[in-house]
This record gives C-alpha cells, structure tokens and sequence, in this order.
C-alpha cells in the first residue's frame, strides 16, 4: 500500500456563493485530511454541519472556495468518475428494472458507455453477479417498487459499485432503515469493501455503525463546520456485528459521544 | 354483482338512467322537440341523417388530430427547452401563461382572415388550445427532477443531455401522458369552436345549420357525436398511459 494519500484535503474551505464568501460564511472551513488508499471513513456530526458538502467537494461537484483538494495524486477539477455515490434515498428510477437500474452507471461512464451495446450481456452478468452477493438473486427483473426499503438500499449500493470505482461515498445510506436491516446491511457492506478494497467515505449520525466499520472516524463540528476529532478505530478484522456488545467498542462510541456532547452543550470546536 | 364490476359499469348505469329520465321528462311534460328534444328523437335524427353526420364527423376527427398532432410536437419540443433551462423556464413562462389566458374562439376571425374559410382556421384552433397542457406537463416533469438523482449521474460524469435523456424525459412520461388525456378533450372543443364560424363542413358547422334550421334534433346528434369521439380519444390516451407508464400508477400494496 502507498504511503501516499489517496483523498488529500489541503485547507479547504467553501463557501456556497460570492455573496456568503464576500461574509466569510463557510459551510466547511479549513478542512486537512489525508485518507490512504482503500480505507474506510466515516464522518459522523450534528444536521447540518457540512457533511453532504464535504461529499460534494470529495466528488468534485463542488469546487472548493479557497484550498486545493487531490484524489489520487490529481488535483479534483470536476466530476470524479472513479467514484460511485449512494444516499439516505435508494432513489432508483421506476421505470427500470432493478438489474437495468444497476447498469445506469455503465450507460454514462466511459469506456463502458462506448461499448454498451455490444457488451451488453456481459455487463448484464455481472451486475446480477453483484447483486446476487448482496443478497437480491432472483429480484433482477422486479422493479424497485416492489421491494422492500433494505432491498432497494442493496440494489441502489450496487448501481454505486457496477462501474468498478475506486471511491465509494454513502451519505448517511441506512438512515431511513430498521435496526436489523441496517445491521444486516453493514455486514455487506463490510463483505464488498474487504473483497474489493475500495476507498469508502461514509457519512452518517449513527456512532455504531460509524465504529463498527471504519478505520478511521472523523467528528464534525456545526457552524463553523469543521473537523474537530479524528480517531483512529483500532479493533481488530475482520469485525463481526458481536463485536459491537464488547466493551472496547463501548467505550469508543462513549468517547466520540462525550465529543458530540460536548460540541452540542458549547456550539464551539474543541481542541483534539 | 360485486362491488369491483359495480364500479366499472356504474358509468353505463348512470348514462342510461339520465336518459330514462330525460326521456320520461320530455313525454310527461310533453315538450316540443323544437324547444328540447328526447333521446329517441334524437336517435331517429341520428340514424335518419346518419351520412351526413358521418361525414361531418369524419372531418371534424381528422382536423382534431392534425392540430393535436402539431400540438404535441410543439408541445414537447416548447416544454423541453422550458424544463432543461432555468433561464428559458423564468423566460417564456410567464407568456405562455398569459397566452393560455386569451379565449381561442378569439382567435378564429383572425385565422380566417389569413387562411380563408375551411380547415386552416379549425386546425390552428384545435393545436391553440390543446399545446399548453402539453407544454406545462413537460416543462413540469423535467423541471422537478429529484437534486440527488442529478449527482448520481453528474457524478459518473453525465452530460446535462445524458441526465435529460435517462431520467427526465422518461420521468416526465406519466405527466406527458396526462396531459394528452386532456389536451384531446380540449382540441375537440378548439375544432368544433372555429367550424362553427369559419367552416362549410365538420360537426361545428352541422350544429350551426340544424340549429338555424330549427333541426334540434340533428343538432343534439352533433353534440353528442363529438362527445363520444372526445370520450374514445381519451380512453385511448388513457390505456396508453397505463401500458407505458404503469409504474407511475401502482397501488399501494405494489403488485
């Protein structure tokens, strides 16, 4: 593994239009962040504090104001299409099949686009390969509506991943789910990123799940929004979903949980 | 009878008990027909005249769909530019909404003194009325695209063209379909409308002269010859609608 960082933040700051910056009112403010190659973080914080932008910002869909941001030694200057995205949403589109749904990616990514329609079955094999490992064999050919909330998450996961990216963002991708399901989902997606070891930036509120399958987790503060807590999540892999009733997870749930707190009680950044 | 058949056939009942009672109110109160016709005189006129409201007919429907037809390619192509563009939306939204407000009929002396008499007039009137909804419904659909779904795709690098092709345009299907729905009613009425001023053929023009004849009976057969046809169209419209875009119509238990 490199020693070089693959997502490299270099006091970033954004502000959403002229008008804010001409006030100095950031969204997201000296941001520094190194993530090495395949690993997995998780950026846990108050509504509203700047995580969806720093998603956008990782992606390139937002350009930062001040600050230069590198994803794998290029510095970001526009839509990265080694990344794949999933949301709170499923937001899968009606009209396609859950299996047609998973290869939208390969429609618009090059090189696949170029070759789509050759290569269709191929893609098509695959994508069912996919599926099938997260538990959706047999559900290709049914449309999105008639699957559950978990069912549509999975499928929507997969659509992220078809094209192979080297980046996966999940902004908060099991917020809208039960408690089982989410569990059962964590593991698959546990299961995919050590098969395949892609980067993974999770966004999300729920500690437990921040915990349960980051290396590292980062804690964002609200208003300013800024990175205030960055710990390094030591527990041994492969984590199996026992470990979250140890005491040593406790504890580190409690300790990121004491920061939140604390940041809640005084609204300001503390001192890591 | 359960209650599912009762549903799908209370429309029929409904009708034939309108008649019945319209029926029995012409015989018991013994109206002339000059006045108000009853439905058997009606069905007589209609079988009597039955080659000549044909034919009228016949021209009334083929006009209709031409204006319907220039309609929705107008109506697509204007609700496209509107929907994919902010600044086209904030542009020309505000016309159009100030256009749909003018009453067609108006337009008709207009038509006629640049077409002349006949189908020119009736054509232009019928897509007048009728491209609006279109447009709106487009524009509409592709304009409330969902900011998520747009960053699945921008992400991956998607061209604004590539998001309108995968997602709006198929997303706007169920709103293009609703508003042909209405707009087909509304080119009937656009037809029939200018016939009745500015044609010598079409059902508009059949209404006309039963009325100036004192021919009450054959003017009813008018109306309710272009009802039926509005009626046909639009369950046609309907049926396509729930073929293509059934996923937009789901219940909510799914399948």
């Amino acid at each position: 593994m490199s020693q070089e960082a693959f997502v490299d933040f270099q006091d970033v700051w954004l502000a959403y239009n002229d008008e804010l910056l001409a006030q100095n009112h950031f969204a997201v403010e000296n941001i520094n962040l190194q993530v090495k190659q395949g690993e997995f973080i998780a950026i846990v914080g108050p509504s509203g504090c700047g995580k969806s932008t720093f998603m956008k910002l990782t992606t390139g869909l937002k350009m930062p104001s001040k600050g230069r941001i590198l994803v794998d030694g290029q510095p970001v200057t526009g839509p990265l299409k080694i990344s794949g995205m999933a949301f709170q949403a499923s937001s899968l589109l009606p009209w396609r099949t859950t299996l047609d749904n998973v290869l939208l990616p390969l429609e618009i990514v090059e090189p696949y686009r170029s070759n789509f329609k050759q290569k269709k079955a191929e893609y098509a094999e695959r994508a069912r390969k996919l599926l099938g490992t997260v538990g959706l064999g047999g559900y290709e050919d049914k449309f999105p509506w008639q699957l559950s909330g978990g069912m549509q998450q999975r499928a929507s996961i997969c659509r992220a991943l078809i094209h192979e990216p080297k980046m996966l963002l999940l902004d908060e991708p099991f917020g809208a789910l039960d408690a089982f399901t989410r569990e059962e989902l964590w593991c698959i997606l546990r299961d995919l990123w050590t098969e395949q070891k892609f980067n993974v930036i999770l966004v999300t509120h729920d500690l437990r799940e921040s915990v349960f399958l980051a290396d590292t987790v980062y804690v964002m503060s609200k208003s300013p929004g800024r990175f205030v807590v960055k710990k390094e999540i030591d527990l041994p892999r492969p984590r199996d979903l026992e470990i979250t009733y140890t005491p040593e997870f406790t504890n580190i749930v409690h300790e990121l949980r004491g920061h939140i707190g604390a940041m809640r009680k005084t609204g300001a950044a503390i001192n890591q | 009878m359960n209650k599912k058949s009762l549903e799908s056939w209370s429309p029929w009942i409904l009708l034939v008990l309108s008649i019945l009672i319209w029926e029995g109110l012409c015989r018991g109160f013994n109206v002339s027909e000059f006045v108000f016709p009853s439905p058997s005189r009606i069905a007589q006129q209609t079988v009597e005249y039955r080659d000549v409201i044909a034919g009228h007919a016949w021209r009334t429907f083929w006009v209709t769909m031409v204006g319907f037809g220039i309609a929705i390619v107008v109506g697509v192509l204007l609700g496209f530019i509107i929907g994919s563009s902010r600044l086209a939306y904030a542009a020309v939204y505000p016309l159009m909404t100030a256009f749909n407000a003018l009453p067609k009929a108006a337009f008709v002396p207009i038509l006629v003194v640049w077409f002349g008499i006949g189908i020119g007039p009736a054509i232009l009137t019928a897509f007048l009325i009728s491209f609006f909804p279109i447009m709106v419904n487009i524009a509409t659909g592709l304009a409330t695209l969902e900011p998520e779904l747009e960053d699945v795709l921008r992400v991956l690098g998607a061209k604004r063209w590539d998001v309108l092709v995968k997602v709006g345009l198929p997303r706007s299907m169920p709103y293009f379909y609703g508003s042909l729905k209405v707009a087909i009613t509304l080119a009937f009425v656009g037809t029939t409308v200018s016939e009745m001023t500015a044609s010598n053929e079409g059902i508009g023009y059949l209404l006309i002269s039963a009325g100036s004849a004192m021919q009450m009976g054959l003017a009813f057969s008018g109306l309710v010859v272009v009802g039926a046809m509005a009626m046909i169209m639009y369950e046609l419209f309907s049926a396509i609608e729930k073929h293509t875009t059934g996923w937009a119509h789901r219940g909510s238990q799914g399948e």
